[in-house]
């Protein structure tokens, strides 16, 4: 695993793609020593607009508060959000996909039929219609990203334990009279794993996306502050005030380009063979 | 070596550089070839040799990853290194034409194999589309491929293996090139369609007096087809000479225990098993596999196994062989319920290993264990050579330490070194893998084993040690084996008895040594009669 992570750092795309991650993280667990105040506090008149005042470098919104504190405390919500939805997507989506793939017949028809009844409804029209029967929360928030993002995960797996099941490290191991268990955990998933890992990085940006998407139409929850509710309460007086928009905007571009830059990255290291091809 | 014909090709000093950290510094280390008319001379070696190589640079098709460093390639007086794209394309195919290894993956699935043929024409600019059409008519005639009318609009999956070599093979002759290069083109095939194969590019080679180059690894091939013989060995070529010379009276040390691995056809005299207990008991399987059809059409079934029986007593090696298809392999994962029957028995000692499920299957699993046919693919990447041997004791129970201890002296007992078991099996070679295979299987104290091509995926000399191992093994535990082969040559060297099957049919069951000197069944004679290098080196 530490090879996977120095090898990761020796591709450009995926270099950058960890520094923004890195930053973020800082940002996110010091963000409330550096700033103390609450980013919900009125601390100038409204409206200072950008690079005038030291106190606000990015200047203020149009209750007056600070537009870079919120950044700051917005990156935490963001960050929670896409880490952990994504792992309740795999911890949900992984142990189905390989059981469908790994016993096949009615059992795998059964629950490809039920990860279809998901995957049938547009996924940000069934997170908004959670998020507002649960009433907006942080918990609600990560569950229904969770629920919607589990699907292609539980696909993904299910294919690769279809390919690996067959193989003849795997019917070795039934021959030595190995039990399911042991050969699902042991043999084939460790094996499935590259495909996943990519696909789990890719999901933490998407999930990031989602989480503002839901917040810039008020269904964020309302004690934390996050960007997509930021670019939300802006959005009314973009013409007067663009910087109320446009930084937070900034900070879900380069979060979400760093995680699909590490996504990238993940995937030509772990599949040596399609980056020659590319090159 | 004087030869007054001028050579269709001839490669001086040729030197292929591998990416730095490869095995050796140079894939091809200097080797100079001529290829005359009317010659067809056979570049024999084993994996890694070098002969594939050799094979590609006469194509322009070598991989990114490696460099022609030095020497030369002159045909019709110019020298191919030096070609840019633009002139390889004019000499691919109307100078130079290549017959692949695999038929199924070198032809275009989705294209008819007329369109297939006529596209050569087309890619030189050639012929009108009607003349095209007649030639490829001509062509697949040529190549004996049955009802040209038929074969041109069909698709390859609708060929057999040695129908699309055929194709592949008129193909490769669309522009009449006067050098073809065969790499291993019946290494994929059964021996029955690989004997045809090999007299077709004799006659086809005889008919349009062409330079041939055929790579192979089987001495048997040699034997049938090549006029010279060029052996190489780490890139270098080791010997050289006409076909009588090399077979008969080899010079290097190599090629004489190269030639000295082969497996002789005659099998050896052994001692009679008589009164022995039956180790196995197979007694009437059936196994048809059913692949669902449309609406308007039927499912399609194919029978692997149609009342198979048969018994292996204590310490007796049973040969089971055929051609690929025939159900051989499908018996073997019968047997080791890796796949399930639809009738019939199978008992192993005292236990009906049929009539178990779940955990009672697991718990009797041990008397039968299993030696897989592909050394790359049998072993999980990711896990430790001691923790693969030892998994299956552990899971019937056994104290960790005490099983990787045993896992220790089993590398031992297969020839290995016991400090083996803390590395991956990527870093082993091939006849080491299928050691470690072999004591994965003996781990668990077995009573029989069944091995599935055990040693097809090996190089000869490899085999040879392999083979020896599995015997004295054998011998040593008391062991009964069910040995899977397509190559009669090795069945006659390692079976007590063979069973012939032929479409999920046993249709000849005898002691070897019976069965060579007097096959009953016409298959059973026709599959001994398609062993290649009976009559060698004569046929030469």
């Amino acid at each position: 695993m530490r090879n996977l992570f120095k090898r990761l750092l020796k591709n450009p795309g995926g270099l950058i793609g960890v520094v923004i991650l890195i930053i973020a993280v800082i940002i996110a667990v010091a963000g409330p020593w550096l700033f103390p105040n609450s980013p919900w506090r009125m601390v100038q008149r409204p409206f200072v607009p950008p690079f005038t005042l030291a106190a606000v470098p990015l200047g203020t919104d149009a209750l007056g508060r600070d537009v870079f504190a919120g950044l700051i405390y917005g990156a935490r919500v963001s960050l929670l959000v896409g880490l952990v939805s994504t792992l309740v997507a795999l911890i949900v989506g992984v142990p189905l996909g390989a059981m469908a793939g790994y016993f096949g017949g009615r059992i795998d028809d059964a629950l490809m039929r039920f990860t279809e009844f998901f995957q049938t409804i547009p996924s940000f029209a069934l997170a908004i219609v959670l998020v507002a029967i649960l009433q907006p929360s942080i918990y609600s928030i990560v569950g229904a990203i969770a629920i919607v993002s589990w699907p292609p995960v539980a696909r993904l797996v299910r294919g690769e334990v279809l390919s690996l099941r067959t193989r003849e490290y795997v019917q070795a191991a039934i021959v030595t009279g190995q039990s399911h268990s042991w050969i699902i955990w042991r043999e084939i998933l460790p094996n499935a794993l590259s495909p996943v890992i990519v696909l789990a990085s890719l999901m933490v940006a998407t999930a990031i996306l989602l989480e503002s998407s839901l917040s810039f139409l008020g269904l964020g929850d309302p004690n934390l502050i996050s960007w997509g509710y930021m670019v939300g309460a802006g959005r009314t007086v973009i013409r007067q005030a663009w910087w109320i928009t446009v930084f937070p905007g900034l900070a879900i571009l380069v979060a979400v380009l760093g995680l699909n830059l590490i996504g990238e990255g993940l995937n030509d290291v772990l599949n040596p063979r399609l980056r020659k091809d590319s090159r | 070596m004087s030869d007054p014909v001028i050579p269709a090709v001839s490669i001086r000093n040729l030197k292929i550089a591998l990416p730095p950290g490869a095995e050796r510094a140079y894939a091809v280390d200097g080797i100079s070839l001529d290829l005359v008319p009317g010659e067809i001379v056979c570049v024999v070696g084993e994996s890694g040799s070098g002969k594939s190589m050799c094979a590609h640079a006469l194509m322009g098709l070598l991989p990114d990853t490696v460099r022609t460093e030095a020497g030369s390639i002159v045909v019709e007086g110019r020298d191919l290194l030096k070609l840019d794209e633009d002139g390889w394309r004019g000499m691919r195919g109307r100078h130079i034409a290549m017959v692949f290894q695999e038929p199924m993956t070198a032809l275009n699935p989705l294209m008819r194999i007329g369109e297939q043929i006529t596209e050569m024409f087309e890619a030189h600019g050639l012929l009108s589309p009607s003349e095209r059409c007649g030639k490829a008519l001509g062509l697949i005639r040529e190549v004996g491929l049955p009802d040209p009318e038929r074969i041109i609009r069909a698709y390859p999956h609708q060929l057999s293996g040695g129908q699309r070599q055929r194709a592949m093979i008129a193909m490769a002759l669309a522009l009449e090139p006067t050098v073809l290069v065969a790499d291993e083109p019946t290494t994929a095939l059964d021996v029955t369609t690989q004997a045809q194969i090999l007299k077709l590019v004799r006659d086809l080679q005889r008919r349009r007096n062409m330079a041939v180059m055929f790579i192979t690894h089987d001495f048997g091939v040699v034997a049938d087809i090549a006029d010279r013989v060029v052996v190489l060995r780490h890139g270098l070529v080791v010997e050289r000479g006409t076909v009588i010379e090399v077979l008969k009276n080899p010079q290097h040390e190599y090629t004489k225990a190269l030639l000295a691995a082969v497996p002789s056809i005659q099998p050896p005299a052994r001692a009679p098993l008589d009164g022995r207990a039956k180790a196995v008991e197979v007694i009437g399987l059936d196994k048809t596999y059913v692949t669902a059809g449309g609406w308007f059409r039927p499912d399609r079934k194919v029978k692997a196994a149609d009342a198979v029986s048969f018994d292996i007593f204590q310490g007796e090696t049973l040969g089971l062989v055929g051609e690929s298809g025939s159900g051989k392999s499908s018996v073997a994962r019968l047997v080791v319920r890796l796949i399930e029957a639809d009738r019939g028995t199978v008992r192993v000692g005292d236990v009906n290993l049929t009539s178990l499920t779940g955990q009672k299957l697991r718990e009797q699993r041990h008397r039968i264990q299993m030696i897989f046919q592909d050394p790359y693919a049998s072993f999980n990447p990711r896990r430790k050579v001691g923790q693969i041997i030892s998994d299956g004791p552990i899971a019937r129970g056994l104290d960790p330490k005490l099983a990787l201890q045993r896992a220790r002296d089993l590398l031992a007992l297969v020839g290995l070194h016991p400090g083996a078991i803390d590395r991956y099996p990527h870093e082993f070679s091939g006849g080491q893998r299928q050691r470690i295979g072999m004591a994965r299987a003996l781990a668990l104290d077995p009573d029989v084993i069944v091995a599935d091509e055990a040693v097809s995926a090996l190089d000869v000399s490899v085999q040879a040690q392999v083979l020896a191992l599995l015997e004295d093994l054998k011998t040593r535990l008391g062991l009964s084996m069910l040995f899977i082969t397509h190559d009669l040559r090795v069945a006659a060297q390692i079976c007590d008895r063979i069973a012939v099957m032929q479409r999920g049919v046993i249709v000849e069951l005898k002691p070897t040594a019976e069965l060579f000197a007097n096959p009953e069944h016409a298959y059973t004679r026709e599959l001994l009669s398609a062993v290649p290098g009976q009559s060698a080196p004569q046929a030469a």
